[in-house]
């Protein structure tokens, strides 16, 4: 499915990152990054394996500490927010992370339940249901409700993580390497929800990937990271009309041309 | 040869030192995580469904073996006891040498290091395995506190549940103690109970209860730190399953020498 033209508003970034550091005992993964987000867009973070690109989100939603640089979430610092505020501010991130991360131990009901009874007080047993019963049509999964994450399929289990994530309504979502390990049609079918997702929840979304058709499918924008810095942005194509030697050999051994 | 003999002592030196650091390094996370379990577990809200929740598995993971065991210990007890007894005449005494040995030291021992084995493996392998499935980390970012949610009811948990189930390890170990001895010595059970309980004075009691929480409190304890600090990789999920029971065995032992030397002193 081509993606549709989204309405980006480039006054407003959502997320705003300067000069973002992070090493590793004595290897330095990020070197300086500078990023805006803006409202409404999808901007692809591409890069090979090992290049920080998920450590970036990670800073991004406060499960790592940054060395160095300033980091403005939806008008949050990163560096002065309170720990109420930045579980506040979580429930306003959608995180989906690589390898699913469903609870092992309880149904798809209660995978999606779980981050709304918590974050949500008070709310009744019918506001629950209806909230699981759309999220769970947003991603064409609602056969699945009752049963446990080990017999979902790889796809199936990318489709029930974002579903947990987009029933709390983030503002902001961010997608860690939505593809990997998925046959060519269900990556298709995961950057169509991709896009689904931004257009129906109106959501602005980082994605981490290293794969060229999903960057291409889903990116408004894309930012190349090598060396710990963002060495090309723009979109996919200007991005790739380049002779630079470190970028050329990723778009030529993805084979799209 | 001097400068490959000094080359080898400096290797040795620092090794030493890296192993000290390490050392203290541990013991002060382990600080950091007890003294954060008392932060955020007594402050609202209250998991108390889980808590439940974690009682019940606690209780049901434990249950038959502590059964089977406790009342092994009693029988065999008994018998080993019988012998020593026999040759001052005294196997009268057997019922208050069991209650003694039994609530004094041996339920709340057999307790602790079964329920080290059974509960402490399964917290450190199912928090490690959380852990390294980014669990853990999916619980974070989506506005829940992991930490009170997973190691403070399993840790509330196991402190609650361990001295229930000490209590329990006694009863059958005394019954099995009672089966051999009304076997034996033809004691009716009535006279039984009562020189079970003769010789137990409220220290006793006490001294057992307070043993059971503190090694409650450890084999959860032991068990969150390794499985909530596992090191990624399934090798991380055998290691935090396998240090909670090594540690949590270790530390009860010590604890029951402590806790006897203090207790001691009351009596």
């Amino acid at each position: 499915m081509k993606k549709t033209q989204t309405q980006v508003d480039h006054s407003n970034p959502v997320i705003s990152i300067r000069g973002l550091k992070k090493a590793f005992e004595d290897y330095a993964v990020l070197r300086g990054i500078d990023l805006d987000l803006y409202q409404g867009e999808n901007l692809v973070v591409l890069g090979r394996s090992g290049t920080g690109k998920s450590v970036l989100i990670k800073i991004i939603s406060g499960l790592l500490k940054p060395d160095a640089g300033e980091i403005t979430v939806l008008g949050h610092n990163m560096e002065t927010i309170t720990e109420k505020e930045l579980q506040d501010l979580r429930v306003r991130i959608g995180f989906s992370f690589q390898n699913s991360a469903l609870y092992d131990s309880m149904t798809v009901r209660k995978n999606l339940e779980f981050p709304l009874v918590r974050n949500r007080k008070g709310i009744t047993r019918a506001e629950i249901n209806t909230a699981v019963e759309t999220v769970l049509d947003a991603v064409g999964l609602s056969q699945t409700i009752n049963q446990m994450p080990a017999e979902l399929s790889g796809g199936q289990r990318k489709r029930i993580g974002i579903a947990r994530t987009l029933i709390l309504n983030p503002e902001v979502m961010l997608y860690d390497e939505p593809t990997a390990g998925l046959d060519p049609i269900t990556c298709i079918e995961i950057n169509d929800l991709i896009n689904e997702v931004q257009q129906r929840y109106n959501t602005s979304s980082i994605i981490i990937t290293h794969d060229l058709t999903c960057a291409k499918q889903t990116g408004d924008r894309i930012a190349m990271l090598l060396d710990g810095q963002f060495q090309r942005t723009g979109t996919f194509d200007e991005v790739f009309d380049t002779d630079d030697s470190r970028v050329k050999p990723f778009f030529d051994y993805n084979f799209i041309h | 040869m001097d400068t490959a003999e000094s080359a080898t002592t400096v290797k040795k030196n620092s090794k030493f030192k890296q192993s000290l650091i390490n050392f203290f390094t541990d013991l002060y996370k382990i600080n950091q995580f007890i003294l954060r379990f008392f932060r955020e577990a007594f402050v609202p809200p209250f998991e108390l469904k889980e808590i439940v929740r974690q009682c019940f598995e606690v209780g049901v993971r434990s249950f038959t073996l502590i059964s089977v065991t406790g009342f092994i210990v009693g029988v065999i007890f008994t018998k080993q006891s019988r012998p020593s007894l026999s040759e001052f005449g005294a196997q009268s005494w057997l019922p208050s040498l069991v209650s003694i040995a039994i609530m004094r030291a041996l339920a709340p021992l057999v307790t602790a290091l079964i329920a080290s084995g059974k509960v402490g493996s399964s917290i450190g392998a199912e928090l490690g395995s959380m852990r390294v499935t980014e669990q853990i980390d999916a619980m974070e970012v989506s506005g829940t506190k992991p930490f009170k949610f997973l190691v403070c009811t399993r840790v509330l948990a196991t402190t609650l549940t361990i001295p229930i189930l000490s209590t329990y390890t006694g009863l059958i170990a005394i019954l099995g103690g009672y089966l051999n001895v009304s076997q034996n010595e033809g004691t009716s059970w009535s006279t039984f109970i009562q020189q079970v309980f003769e010789p137990l004075t409220f220290v006793d009691f006490v001294a057992s209860l307070i043993k059971s929480i503190v090694f409650g409190f450890t084999i959860g304890i032991v068990g969150c730190y390794q499985g909530y600090n596992s090191t990624k990789g399934t090798e991380g999920v055998g290691k935090a399953a396998n240090g909670a029971v090594v540690t949590a065995m270790f530390l009860v032992f010590i604890e029951e020498v402590i806790i006897v030397q203090i207790t001691s002193w009351f009596r």
